[in-house]
């Protein structure tokens, strides 16, 4: 028998096939889930971990079980966050779709350990699968699990998710954000302290339950230890869902992903909300939360988007901010005008219509527009908008003063 | 004390009347939105930082004593 590899975890086991691990598959897999009568054992078994929160902003795992387990008062909910209504990214709708059981291990878990007796599976209704999926397994857990389980479809849209914007709608039916404070973890479902929590983030706690921080810890390549799902798009002959040892370069996962430097121009990290890079300085680059941070850089929900070199950094820069601007909740004025306004200045230097006032304006609402909304949708827009007008300066300028695209020699890329 | 002033962004719509009471701490985008100086606010300003705040048709201006929960946070 080959040995396991040992980076492989949550994708260990049968094959992504699109048919999920039936709940004695799992059970023989893995073993039961260990009791949760020891919760705070658990809870510092997941600090120990050092694992992140993957839905994008990083939170540590732990540190959140703990505050809300810590609470004064109230009983609490569990929302499972699988909405995924990032466009660069399939992880969760693959996990969720593959290991719907893991899910709700951590789900479970995480139930038990803040003491909460509602778990709320919010998964995004455009993944089919992911919902057929998810909707079984909690079926075949309702007599193991101690509390009250339902999936929820969250209605599609990149702000759906967020998590204010997913208590907002379980209350009332609106996936659109609220102002903060109150936070979810003391005001969310139903007004009660809520544990939001990404679906792989549950996988990982569901782990560590079984196997241990020290089992999670040991992999990593640097600081940061562990395991991740990434997303691979673009300039790849294999795009797609990957679990990667933390500290792993993007030249490595390139390559796993059926391709080469040559082929590939800048690298989105992160997400639509992360940052660009040139190809030169992400090549080597180790995908290390830590490593990433104080370049600037973002782990995210581990997108890596590989802009081929055939293709327009500022073309692919304006479709990134119009999808960004059709994609506010309406709700700031900052955001709204703001990223429609970026959003068409954008377009018309990508298609050499600029006026010659484009950039300059573009890095006012940069530098403007962050820190001016209910939730940070502007702020990420505005992040990958200042690095794409680091990594393509040279190349904005070019179109604003003359029109014309070097890369692909053209005068209107969309005409 | 010391106050700092913060929007909820949902409740404003832009009226900008804050932006013309106490110009020296808020200027306005070309929406008429608000853009505030983080900055603490004290003696005079705060007279006309509360006026904006009272005026304000959307209800949508906050005074805070310093330090406000973003400064905590970061």
């Amino acid at each position: 028998m080959p040995t396991p590899d040992p980076t492989q975890r949550l994708l260990a086991g049968p094959p992504l096939d699109g048919n999920p691990e039936r709940l004695d598959a799992h059970l023989t897999r893995l073993g039961a889930l260990p009791s949760a009568d020891n919760h705070l054992d658990l809870i510092s078994s997941l600090e120990a971990s050092g694992l992140l929160g993957r839905g994008g902003a990083g939170f540590p795992v732990g540190r959140k079980w703990r505050a809300l387990a810590e609470r004064k008062s109230g009983t609490a909910v569990v929302v499972v966050n699988g909405a995924e209504g990032e466009p660069a990214s399939a992880k969760d709708r693959i996990l969720m779709a593959h290991r719907p059981h893991l899910v709700v291990d951590g789900a479970s878990l995480a139930a038990e350990a803040v003491g909460a007796d509602e778990i709320i599976f919010y998964v995004g209704r455009e993944h089919a699968a992911a919902v057929a999926a998810m909707g079984r397994a909690i079926d075949e857990r309702r007599a193991e699990v101690r509390q009250a389980m339902r999936l929820v479809t969250a209605p599609v849209g990149y702000v759906a998710g967020e998590a204010s914007a997913a208590v907002h709608y379980l209350n009332s039916g609106d996936a659109r954000p609220t102002t903060t404070p109150p936070r979810v973890s003391s005001s969310g479902v139903h007004g009660r302290p809520t544990l939001l929590q990404n679906v792989e983030s549950l996988a990982y706690a569901a782990l560590i339950a079984r196997f241990g921080d020290r089992w999670y810890r040991s992999a990593g390549r640097l600081d940061s230890r562990g395991t991740a799902l990434i997303t691979v798009s673009g300039a790849a002959r294999r795009p797609g869902v990957m679990e990667i040892e933390l500290g792993t370069t993007v030249g490595e996962i390139a390559a796993a992903a059926g391709t080469t430097a040559p082929r590939v121009q800048a690298v989105v990290l992160g997400g639509y909300f992360g940052t660009w890079a040139r190809v030169d300085d992400a090549w080597g680059l180790p995908l290390d939360p830590d490593a990433m941070k104080p370049k600037g850089l973002t782990f995210g929900c581990g997108i890596v988007g590989l802009l081929p070199t055939e293709l327009c950094g500022v073309s692919a820069t304006a479709e990134i901010m119009a999808f960004m601007a059709t994609e506010s909740a309406g709700q700031c004025g900052p955001c709204v005008f703001g990223l429609r306004a970026i959003g068409a200045a954008t377009h018309r230097v990508a298609n050499g219509a600029a006026g010659g006032g484009e950039l300059g304006d573009i890095e006012r609402w940069v530098s403007q527009i962050p820190g001016r909304g209910a939730c940070r949708h502007p702020d990420g827009a505005m992040q990958l908008m200042a690095s794409a007008l680091e990594v393509f300066g040279d190349e904005f300028i070019h179109h604003a003063r003359t029109g014309r695209c070097s890369i692909t020699g053209s005068r209107g890329e969309a005409a | 004390m010391e106050a700092r002033l913060r929007v909820d962004w949902i409740r404003c719509d832009g009226y900008g009347l804050c932006g013309d009471f106490v110009p020296e701490v808020i200027d306005l985008d070309e929406w008429r939105y608000p853009i505030i100086d983080p900055r603490p606010i004290d003696g005079e300003l705060l007279h006309a930082a509360q006026r904006a705040v009272d005026c304000c048709p959307m209800k949508a201006l906050i005074l805070e004593s310093a330090p406000s929960e973003s400064r905590r946070r970061r």
